[in-house]
């Protein structure tokens, strides 16, 4: 349930059957209400990011975005998503596939369970990985006798990102598969491809663009996440902070110009996500018109 | 592979595609792994505490005060979420304005911008010396209005997502009749388009509320904190694990995991309530 927006595929009607006949004062009316609305809530919030990050002007804004400590936590997040997003694409391809393209019992079950992390506070989501590995954890002395490090260091924090975002692609291709049925891979391997080729040539032209789409939508929330990454983390500078937790220790330490500047690089990361989904959505369109 | 076939009949229907064993088994070895594994520790950790131990810790004055502010916070962003989603898709779909594509794309900034940047962000600007702060002659940030501005920033994609394609869908000559039997726009807003769109503008709802109640990136930093006044759920979490008191972060988090369960059967049924809906017609 943290975020998932359905690839919409169905094409706006024609337009001149839709527009409504209301008075031309009670459009205008609810357009400015609107807008309005997402003026205090979304338009004023995302432009203060980057006036408070320009406010010292450009000097203190490189050097807080070429800062040691920014790097590395630039490095750590995209490794993180390197990492958690490819892994979920993988898990995404095959639960699709194996809810899609067969019937068998328990299957409503399968796909609430890949909807749990969803409904899981994020905090949840790290709390349960410290009470698996931490020093107190469940496997937290086998570890510490092998000297292996998960929590406070790096695999914790990609482990907590995966759980954080495994519904994000899966949840894109099960409806899509599930509309675009069994009937052309049957064709196929009846006519005698294998099941590798029959995937690769038949299945994945039709996913392609919804598979990317989850991918960008799974990239953002890893890139993004703070509340399960910051229980995992143990906040060590230029070690096991990543870009949400540097902002936070610069904006508990007052350095708000320095804070900003980092948030204005996750803002436009957020704003290219934004453009490459209307993209994707667009490409979608065509091709299912 | 064909023992399997012929073995599994009962709980699998016969089909032509491989790899059925192959793609379930994956997904159950990663979901255990990943997702159950994990999730069994709170109802480990949270049953070796014994019953008055847990009962004390999760219904401790500070932590009711905090399932009050989560719940009411959670609820009342929901609701204007509910109003303004339903406002934002009607005005989406059926008016043109000029940059309303922009508009319809920047709907899903909560999702694609992280929760820390939108939690600084929230907070300079309704801050008492922030944009808004200052216009206001009441306080925002740092009192339980933030947490409910927070958590309507982070909300605010679910009803809209789920109204859209619902309004778009619904058929012109509908309206129409409507309109011509004499019903004004108003009776016609009320009696036929509404009760079309109550079920995606609730499923929309249940799950900004969802999300609310977990959420802790945008709002710790708007809520200022206080204990009794402006503690979220998932913060005393936070800070129960920060005091290494285990335990106490397990019996919390336990309650929040079976309010989430909750609402997940909520949406689940508001979604076969839909469908049937839309198989009856």
């Amino acid at each position: 349930m943290g975020g998932n927006i359905p690839l919409n595929l169905s094409n706006a009607p024609l337009k001149s059957s839709r527009e409504a006949k209301d008075p031309v004062w009670v459009q205008w009316l609810l357009i400015s209400i609107a807008l309005i609305f997402l003026g205090l809530f979304l338009i004023l919030p995302l432009v203060t990011v980057f006036v408070q990050a320009f406010e010292k002007g450009l000097t203190v804004y490189l050097e807080a975005i070429t800062n040691p400590d920014a790097l590395s936590a630039i490095k750590l997040t995209l490794l993180v998503a390197i990492i958690a997003v490819p892994l979920n694409a993988f898990f995404g391809i095959m639960a699709a596939w194996a809810i899609t393209k067969f019937h068998f019992k328990g299957k409503n079950l399968l796909i609430t369970l890949i909807d749990l992390p969803f409904a899981v506070s994020p905090v949840i989501a790290g709390l349960i990985f410290v009470l698996l590995f931490g020093s107190q954890g469940l496997f937290g002395e086998w570890l510490f006798e092998r000297d292996i490090k998960i929590i406070f260091a790096v695999p914790g924090i990609v482990l907590a990102t995966i759980f954080v975002t495994i519904p994000f692609i899966a949840r894109e291709l099960i409806p899509l598969m599930q509309a675009q049925g069994t009937a052309e891979e049957e064709a196929s391997i009846t006519l005698g491809a294998g099941g590798w080729k029959t995937f690769w040539h038949v299945t994945m032209p039709n996913i392609k663009w919804a598979l990317l789409y989850g991918m960008i939508l799974c990239n953002a929330r890893a890139i993004g996440e703070f509340g399960a990454v910051s229980v995992v983390s143990g906040h060590i500078r230029g070690l096991t902070n990543t870009m949400p937790l540097h902002i936070e220790i610069l904006y508990g330490e007052y350095q708000f110009a320095a804070a900003f500047a980092v948030a204005s690089l996750m803002s436009i990361m957020a704003i290219f996500t934004l453009i490459i989904k209307n993209i994707l959505e667009w490409h979608g369109k065509k091709e299912t018109a | 592979m064909e023992l399997r076939k012929a073995k599994g009949t009962e709980f699998k229907k016969y089909s032509v595609l491989p790899g059925f064993g192959l793609t379930l088994g994956y997904t159950m070895l990663y979901l255990s792994i990943l997702v159950l594994l994990p999730l069994s520790m709170i109802i480990f950790y949270s049953s070796k505490m014994g019953w008055s131990a847990f009962w004390s810790t999760v219904m401790d004055p500070r932590v009711m005060a905090s399932y009050k502010l989560s719940f009411g916070a959670s609820l009342a962003a929901g609701l204007i979420n509910m109003v303004f989603g339903v406002l934002l898709a009607w005005v989406m779909v059926r008016y043109s304005f000029p940059g309303k594509k922009i508009i319809d794309a920047l709907v899903d900034l909560p999702f694609a911008l992280p929760t820390a940047v939108a939690g600084i962000a929230l907070t300079t600007v309704y801050a008492p010396n922030g944009w808004i702060g200052s216009l206001l002659g009441f306080k925002v940030a740092f009192t339980p209005i933030g947490v409910v501005i927070a958590l309507t920033f982070i909300g605010l994609p679910f009803v809209v997502r789920m109204v859209q394609p619902v309004l778009q869908s619904l058929e012109k000559e509908v309206e129409d009749a409507s309109a011509s039997l004499g019903a004004s726009r108003f009776q016609t807003f009320r009696k036929v388009i509404f009760p079309e769109l109550l079920p995606a503008a609730l499923a929309g709802f249940t799950l900004a509320f969802a999300r609310s109640l977990g959420e802790y990136g945008s709002v710790v930093f708007i809520s200022g904190n206080m204990p009794m006044k402006t503690e979220i759920t998932p913060l005393l979490i936070m800070t129960k694990l920060e005091q290494y008191d285990y335990a106490g972060a397990t019996a919390i988090a336990a309650v929040m995991l079976v309010a989430s369960f909750l609402l997940l059967l909520i949406i689940n049924l508001i979604q076969w309530w839909t469908n049937r809906k839309f198989m009856s017609q």
